[in-house]
């Protein structure tokens, strides 16, 4: 938590200001029952006409003096507050986009999501309500109880005793219904759960003819939502009138013993109205105040939430080299390399030995999880091996700067990701001096080029959010040419032709070999088809090496290739 | 917004009697608590330092406190009735909703997302729930107060009660004009919020994409610029929503001391007693709450009603016409007819047209074409999911349409590419088409479909929870637990979607034997992919842009040289 308050860094003055303000508005409302007095003492009983207009006017003045205190208070308050969490959510994301994958896996990117906007933003809200009512409502209730005991202290100790009952009353009524508001909200999410059950599941559910066995589920669930629910509502429903009753009997006791005081001349008419006043007053600031008691420990567990990005560290410590020896006999060495992700019970990489020379190409099959594309991860240093290394160019991945790293390299990955943008814009991230030629020439080799020439203004056509206005198949050959752009000395395509037709995914093959710079290039892919023509294949089964040779190879030598190589062609007409 | 108004008032006749007592307690409990500064005005006349009736004084504070405990109970008991009526109300009208959603035809429930259909019956119930809650419990108090304030003022002097009377409202049109300035402001920062939220979102969820291209810079930039812009609005938004209760404190300190003025001078000319004008004082403080409070429950009750519009909108959706009085389907023996059937989602899109195809007893078809021809269309008729628009289905010489959709549904083991599993043990999953089998049934199920070798190293086993969408298994998992389901229930004539999703060699190779085992003599569709299941069928029926374009055996179609043979030559070879 400590480590949030350095966000408050250009607002340090607003955090300080807007509380002293709302004290200041509180002391002018305090000040209102006691100018009625005397208007009622002095002005009425001494009949002096003057007297109250002037004290009508002061009634006026603190309005006013109170309103212009509030809204600098409002304004300090807003200000603050807003800041701060401007300032935290920049730091949190700049903090994520310096984290490695590791750390991003074990927080979650939905979780980080939601840290990051709703999260914060309830801390805003917290921070707001927090530096406007902290200080005022307090300062309200204990300053009338100070105010009743400097006008008489036998009938102040009424204060003394009511205080105490009602904050029980109505912090104790709030506490207590907390948990139950939580349990009401898991019910909640039931009904949630099972509604969007029977919406996605719809036809599963008429063709086993299950509508009223389901209805009957929800019924039944629904009930136990609306009792808890009603449950919540009684119990909230005693506030009020108990709160009622004990103000009230407070003023019955306090005008009780008004009228013993005012007989023995220590108090005035108007005073004791004064005192009925300011008992009147501390209800209200009560309920804000539990209100505000609510919304504390939400906004502080939201706060945590959100420190617990800031104070994870990043696992991946930066190397210095910004060049690589393009000479080396090998591109890519993996030397007993194994990688074990955070949490996990077994490596998901294990003990892989493995050699590529410039302009080699290997290509990577296996079935779904068996650690494919966690092999190709450790390159560009997505996640680093958890034993023996991985090398580039002869050096250890962990040996170079990471920009300089992964600027070695075209990725492209499983899941197809561009930003919004034009298509030059895209195409220019991994390389920002090329030219529409070099664009281009990378569309014609990722088979992106004839539908790019024909969409609207071509390539600056504006791709939107989550490309929603491109197909699967257009997405995935534009993240191919992003990558192509930029020339790497290393190409990587993790299972990145999946949503390509089979005519398309060997055009694309095609291209690749005859590129002119030849990059070593490491393919991976459930299909047969898309790796056999590599110079060498590794088999992955459960993140072992089942096998590495060429096509050949291993049809005679590797089991599990053959496996998959027949089940996948020769029985689909028997082509080879 | 009439006619939701009407289903609302129809919907609460239910709790008519309630909702009068309701009303009484609320004008009844409103006009004792208000009595009661008049017996502290009265109490507080007897102090003078002339002498105290000390008599008069407790006889008033004992009336006084018998009012108190009078209001209390009341209080308490029609806090008790809205809480009542409020969840009762939105309990009946979430099973409304939810029963409405089990008989919709599925045309609706395909067009409409179900994120937007899941809110309906969630949130928009509860801020129906918030607003009727508020509604009854502050809405009549209001009024209620507002009327009863306004003639006990009256009744201790006139001319100071109008003094409060015509300048409370002062304090409404300052709310009002503060409320409508800060709306566009609050749109205003929703709209620059969800950016940010899609920049994260784009951002975290391709966070690979971004460190294989340094995006990270020019992320940060956008992320600034948009933060920034968040600010500035956020400021102001947050600032001006929080003038009005400052402002409306003000018109209220200023309604106080005009009353005070008013009533003081009024009090010196003997026109009222001092106990009188404190008692016309914490009128002042109480007259401009519900004002205020009013206000803004009108608007918690437009945004109620919307919500209810929203309900109300599902639940008066026509149902699928009802199957009750037509006879069930017996013995099916496996005979499907489709005859001269043509049918589409939209009338300007029409999709199959004058479609035959005579199915025997034990005979497999095979549904082929390029992906988004329609395949799932045909299971959608077969299964009447959707009703044809002319011709007829026939299962044993009985047309689909008159006969009831439960016999007919439960005649076919439909197994669906997208391999829902619902929320609940892996047990209450296979059971579904049989709830009352045997524990032996069961296994000797799951030991067919090679799924007892994988349930059994589960955790608990057959007892293992499944999570929400499945998501502790894996792809292949849940297919097998899917045909699984089917297996169990046994029925005599089977829809199967094959999966194109890629799921490992092995897992696809049970897959395909279970599959193989299930439709042993069965009458089987099969949308298919596969080219083993494809030439094993007894009839292909090829599909092209909706439309069946050809049938037949693969040899037949592959003589023909038409498009089915294209498309097996550009796919296998």
């Amino acid at each position: 938590m400590k480590t949030l308050l350095k966000y408050f860094k250009g607002y340090s003055l607003e955090a300080f200001t807007a509380p002293f303000f709302k004290i200041l508005e509180a002391c002018f409302e305090l000040l209102v029952p006691f100018v009625v007095a005397a208007i009622i003492d002095n002005g009425i009983q001494g009949g002096d006409k003057p007297y109250i207009y002037k004290m009508c006017g002061a009634l006026v003045l603190l309005g006013a003096v109170g309103l212009a205190s509030t809204l600098a208070a409002q304004y300090f308050a807003a200000k603050g507050a807003v800041g701060f969490c401007c300032n935290l959510r920049r730091a949190a994301f700049e903090h994520i986009e310096s984290l490695s994958f590791t750390e991003l896996d074990s927080l979650g990117a939905s979780s980080l999501i939601t840290r990051l906007t709703s999260d914060i933003n309830t801390v805003q809200s917290g921070l707001n309500m927090t530096l406007r009512l902290m200080m005022r409502s307090p300062i309200i209730v204990f300053g009338a109880m100070i105010m009743a005991f400097t006008i008489d202290f036998k009938s102040a100790t009424i204060f003394l005793i009511t205080i105490p009952i009602l904050t029980v009353i109505v912090v104790g009524i709030t506490l207590f219904c907390i948990p139950l508001y939580d349990k009401v909200q898991k019910k909640l999410e039931k009904i949630l759960l099972l509604t969007k059950e029977n919406l996605t599941g719809t036809r599963v559910i008429r063709a086993f003819c299950k509508e009223d066995e389901e209805i009957e589920r929800f019924t039944e669930e629904n009930l136990r939502l609306s009792r808890g629910q009603k449950l919540v509502g009684r119990i909230s429903a005693a506030m009020n009138p108990l709160t009622f009753v004990i103000i009230n009997l407070a003023i019955i006791c306090l005008i009780q013993t008004g009228a013993l005081r005012v007989e023995s001349g220590i108090l005035t008419q108007g005073l004791v109205i004064a005192l009925y006043n300011y008992m009147s007053q501390i209800l209200v600031e009560l309920i804000k105040l539990a209100n505000l008691i609510i919304s504390i420990p939400k906004s502080a567990a939201c706060a945590k939430r959100v420190a617990e990005v800031l104070n994870t560290p990043c696992s991946m410590v930066n190397g210095t080299a910004t060049e690589c020896n393009i000479n080396a006999e090998y591109s890519v060495e993996y030397k007993n390399a194994s990688l074990r992700y955070s949490g996990a019970a077994a490596d998901s990489v294990e003990d892989i030995d493995l050699k590529l020379k410039p302009g080699e190409t290997l290509g990577v099959i296996g079935p779904t999880g068996c650690g494919k594309s966690s092999l190709v991860s450790m390159l560009p240093r997505f996640y680093d091996a958890t034993g023996g290394e991985v090398r580039i160019f002869g050096r250890n991945v962990k040996g170079y700067d990471l920009s300089y790293l992964r600027s070695i390299f075209g990725f492209v990955l499983q899941k197809n990701r561009l930003f919004c943008g034009t298509v030059r814009e895209n195409m220019k991230l991994g390389a920002e001096n090329a030219s529409d030629e070099d664009i281009v020439e990378a569309l014609k080799a990722a088979q992106a080029w004839e539908f790019v020439k024909e969409l609207p203004g071509g390539l600056d056509y504006k791709i939107e959010q989550g490309q929603a206005n491109l197909s699967g198949g257009q997405a995935q050959r534009l993240c191919i040419a992003r990558a192509l752009v930029r020339k790497p000395k290393i190409l990587i395509l993790d299972d990145s032709s999946s949503a390509l037709d089979y005519s398309t995914d060997s055009k694309l093959r095609a291209a690749i070999r005859e590129l002119e710079y030849r990059p070593t290039a490491v393919v991976v892919s459930q299909r047969v088809s898309t790796v056999m023509h590599c110079d060498r294949i590794i088999v992955l089964e459960d993140g072992r090496a089942e096998g590495i040779g060429s096509h050949g190879e291993l049809l005679k030598s590797c089991e599990e290739y053959r496996e998959i190589y027949e089940s996948q062609i020769k029985s689909e007409g028997g082509r080879s | 917004m009439k006619k939701t108004v009407k289903n609302l008032l129809k919907l609460l006749g239910k709790s008519r009697a309630a909702l009068f007592v309701s009303i009484i307690l609320a004008a009844a409990s409103v006009s004792l608590s208000l009595y009661v500064p008049i017996l502290f005005g009265d109490a507080i006349d007897e102090i003078v330092e002339t002498g105290i009736r000390f008599e008069v004084v407790s006889r008033l504070l004992f009336r006084a406190g018998i009012v108190v405990a009078a209001t209390a109970v009341l209080q308490w008991a029609m806090g008790m009735i809205n809480n009542r009526i409020t969840f009762d109300t939105v309990k009946r009208v979430r099973d409304l909703a939810f029963e409405k959603i089990e008989s919709l035809p599925l045309s609706y429930i395909d067009s409409h997302a179900v994120g937007d259909l899941l809110s309906r019956v969630i949130s928009d119930a509860d801020q129906f729930a918030d607003g009727l809650l508020m509604g009854f419990s502050q809405f009549f108090t209001g009024i209620a107060t507002i009327l009863v304030t306004l003639g006990f003022m009256l009744y201790i002097n006139p001319k100071v009660a109008l003094v409060a009377a015509l300048l409370t409202p002062l304090s409404i049109f300052v709310a009002r004009f503060v409320a409508k300035n800060t709306h566009s402001l609050f749109q205003k920062q929703s709209v620059i919020r969800g950016e940010q939220t899609a920049l994260i979102d784009e951002m975290i969820g391709g966070a690979k994409a971004v460190s294989a291209y340094g995006y990270e810079n020019r992320a940060q930039e956008r992320f600034i610029e948009i933060n920034g812009r968040l600010e500035t609005t956020s400021r102001k938004a947050i600032f001006y929503s929080s003038l009005v209760n400052p402002t409306t404190r003000f018109v209220n300190a200023l309604v106080y001391a005009a009353v005070c003025l008013a009533g003081a001078l009024t009090a010196i000319s003997g026109g009222m007693s001092v106990g009188g004008l404190s008692a016309i004082l914490a009128y002042a403080n109480q007259f401009t709450k519900p004002f205020n409070e009013i206000s803004g429950v009108v608007t918690e009750l437009q945004n109620a009603i919307v919500c209810a519009q929203r309900i109300f909108e599902l639940i008066d959706e026509p149902s699928q016409p009802s199957d009750e009085g037509f006879p069930a389907l017996s013995e099916i023996k496996g005979n499907v007819a489709i005859e001269n059937v043509s049918f589409s989602y939209s009338s300007d899109r029409p999709l199959i047209r004058n479609f035959d195809l005579k199915v025997s007893p034990g005979s497999r078809i095979a549904i082929v074409g390029p992906t988004g021809c329609g395949k799932t269309t045909l299971i959608n008729l077969l299964m009447r999911f959707y009703d044809v628009d002319s011709g007829r289905i026939t299962v044993e010489g009985l047309n689909i349409a008159k006969i009831t959709r439960e016999s007919l549904r439960r005649g076919y083991g439909m197994v669906l590419q997208d391999t829902w599993l619902r929320s609940g043990t892996i047990r209450d999953n296979i059971i579904m088409g049989k709830p009352d089998a045997s524990e032996e049934e069961i296994t000797e199920a799951a030991k067919a479909t090679h799924a007892h070798s994988f349930i059994k190293r589960l955790p608990q086993g057959y007892d293992t929870p499944v999570g929400e969408d499945g998501g502790n298994l894996s792809a292949g998992q849940r297919q097998l637990l899917c045909i699984t389901r089917v297996m169990l229930s046994a029925p005599p004539m089977l829809i199967l979607d094959e999966a194109t999703s890629n799921i490992d060699t092995k897992t696809e190779l049970r897959v395909q034997r279970a599959f193989e085992k299930l439709m042993k003599g069965k009458t089987s569709f099969i949308v298919a992919h596969r080219l083993s299941t494809i030439m094993s069928a007894d009839r292909i029926l090829v599909m092209r842009d909706g439309n069946v374009i050809e049938q037949g055996s693969h040899g037949e179609l592959m003589e023909k040289g038409g498009f089915y043979a294209e498309l097996y030559n550009s796919q296998f070879s």
